[in-house]
């Protein structure tokens, strides 16, 4: 135990006295939750939209007046022939294009039911999608009111659920993301880089010729990295509930379990890439191709998985930040109950309990 | 041959096809400095690491302070000292960090630290750098002040893997002044070196040519057996036997 403490004590001086290293690992997750929470955003904000209106009456009227005001969206053009469409993305200051139906208003009163055509901007899905989903809330809330005002069912066609995140905040999106990469980056990404600096400068040598029990040399160095990971997903909370007004609303508790669980395969992942490579710098490249990209890219932070093809699906299966970010959403924006991230927390567990035998197995008590 | 600081019996090394090292026998006394050569890619690295337990046997005996080496390693690891090729203390450690966490490492009492430590300093003359970080210290010092965190726990055996390389003859002279406290202390030392002249520093040598022992004695008695003046020549006639390539 007295081995164990003082070297323990050894890993945190390393640590403390890289003040760079350090610093970055401090300000890493506020400076991700703040570029993702704010600068890169897919929130928007006074979007340009044309209005093609051949009916021109009350209710189409009401409805523009209220996209208008709305702090999404301004008219820009009013539009007079249906051909010019086609024209007006092509300048690319019109971002939708709203088209009334003929007789809005009459259909909507006599036959409860009216048509209303959205053309968004293609090129990009995220934001096409972000802005129809906006008019069709604004729609939406129309439609309410005029059923509260005549008691009779209308409808005006398209309607477009939203569940959970109405105004489509994208902070909701990024900040398990941003989770799931902080904690694996840290946890793996140095715990294996300590590891491999040890080999590089030969001082591992000397510990393994000493009576220290190599699993100790490991869990000595995991230990300061763990710490900092908790300090880490504290400062991401702290500053998603009061900075970013992303709630926690399910249970504290289980997000913590779960975090932690995640924190295993992070630290099993940097302990087994450890063992496969021999420079500090093949450690890093490692890390950052082997996880931070399928991160980035798989595991439903920034792209939608449904939306993938198949064969990338699959892939994403693997990446344990996927599951590990899908179940974070879920208690954290969701809120729900234990039973819904149970699959899940499963996964998790079974990759945390298997890489950690790979990774001990791998681990050489010898050198040769 | 229980009272043998060291004493292998055929002990070989096979990566695949490739034998390291190749059935090599020999003994070690209690307290004797005994130099350990060979050309690059002889086999003496890896040798050194089946001693120390950092590497397992293929075939054949070995006994280090009394344990197998292949049955009792971690046994072998709490009596022996070893000094890497490579410089092996923590450069963004302080000079009494590094003594205490070695200390702690071989389960030294915090009490017995502290005064070893202070005895250590004393004895290197590195008192009123006890609070410098090693990364600052000048690399004779630091070499000096791994040697001394190598024997910091009094082993039975210690190995200096290359332990002078790169460093100027006057402090190799301390050095070796150092070797000899830890010797007459009663510490065996088991070293390496590729400079001739320490050879001579040593009690016995041997010479490893392509994983064997090809010669095996006192300094004197191998110059007058090989008829030269030097520790260089009978070096020089048995490498130049060497069919392997140095790596």
């Amino acid at each position: 135990m007295k081995q164990f403490r003082s070297f323990v004590r050894k890993e945190y001086y390393h640590i403390f006295r890289d003040k760079r290293t350090m610093l970055i690992l401090l300000a890493m997750p506020i400076v991700q939750i703040l570029l993702f929470g704010f600068a890169i955003t897919t929130e928007v904000k006074d979007v340009k939209v044309a209005v093609f209106d051949p009916s021109k009456d009350a209710s189409t009227q009401r409805i523009k007046e209220r996209i208008n005001t709305s702090e999404y969206f301004t008219i820009a053009e009013e539009l007079t022939n249906i051909d010019q469409i086609n024209d007006i993305f092509k300048y690319g200051k019109i971002n939708l294009v709203i088209v009334f139906s003929e007789n809005f208003a009459e259909n909507l009163l006599h036959t409860g039911e009216a048509k209303v055509q959205l053309i968004a901007d293609g090129t990009d899905p995220n934001q096409a999608s972000t802005l129809t989903g906006y008019v069709s809330g604004i729609l939406g809330s129309y439609q309410q009111e005029l059923m509260e005002q005549y008691q009779v069912p209308f409808q005006i066609i398209p309607e477009t659920r939203m569940l959970y995140n109405p105004q489509l905040k994208s902070a909701y999106n990024f900040v398990p993301g941003v989770m799931g990469l902080i904690l694996m980056l840290i946890c793996a990404m140095m715990t294996s880089i300590a590891i491999v600096r040890e080999k590089e400068t030969g001082t591992m040598e000397v510990l393994l010729s000493s009576p220290m029990k190599p699993i100790y040399i490991i869990l000595a160095k995991a230990v300061p990295y763990f710490t900092l990971s908790i300090v880490n997903l504290i400062t991401i909370l702290l500053l998603s509930v009061f900075v970013l007004g992303v709630p926690v609303s399910g249970s504290l508790f289980w997000l913590a379990i779960l975090s932690l669980l995640f924190v295993f395969v992070a630290l099993a992942l940097g302990l087994f890439i450890s063992t496969l490579v021999n420079t500090q710098m093949a450690a890093m490249l490692a890390s950052g191709m082997g996880l931070m990209m399928p991160i980035m890219l798989l595991s439903g932070m920034m792209f939608p998985i449904e939306s993938m093809p198949p064969v990338l699906q699959w892939v994403s299966a693997i990446v344990p930040a996927r599951w590990y970010i899908e179940a974070v959403k879920k208690i954290m924006i969701q809120g729900v109950e234990l039973q819904y991230i149970a699959k899940e927390l499963v996964i998790i567990g079974v990759m945390a309990i298997s890489l950690i035998m790979l990774a001990l197995s791998k681990f050489k008590t010898r050198l040769s | 041959m229980e009272d043998k600081a060291i004493y292998t019996e055929n002990l070989t090394k096979r990566f695949g096809n490739f034998t390291a090292v190749d059935q090599i026998s020999f003994e070690v006394e209690k307290g004797e400095i005994f130099g350990f050569l060979g050309a690059n890619g002889a086999g003496k690295t890896t040798a050194m690491r089946m001693l120390c337990g950092l590497s397992h046997p293929t075939s054949g005996k070995g006994n280090v302070a009394g344990f197998d080496i292949a049955r009792e390693p971690e046994k072998v690891k709490q009596n022996i000292g070893y000094m890497s090729q490579k410089f092996s203390l923590y450069e963004d450690l302080k000079v009494w960090e590094n003594l205490r966490l070695f200390g702690g490492i071989y389960g030294m009492k915090s009490k017995e630290i502290a005064v070893k430590t202070d005895e250590v300093l004393q004895e290197l003359e590195l008192e009123r750098e006890r609070e410098t970080l090693v990364k600052s210290l000048p690399l004779g010092w630091k070499q000096k002040l791994s040697f001394s965190v190598s024997i910091f726990h009094e082993p039975k055996v210690v190995f200096l893997d290359e332990p002078t390389g790169g460093v100027d003859p006057v402090t190799r002279r301390q050095f070796w002044e150092l070797i000899y406290q830890a010797a007459e202390r009663g510490i065996t030392v088991f070293v390496t070196t590729h400079y001739m002249d320490e050879a001579e520093y040593c009690n016995r040598v041997s010479i490893m040519v392509d994983g064997k022992i090809e010669a095996l004695d006192t300094p004197k008695n191998l110059r007058q057996q090989f008829e030269v003046s030097t520790m260089d020549d009978v070096f020089q006639q048995l490498a130049r036997r060497a069919t392997r390539k140095a790596d």
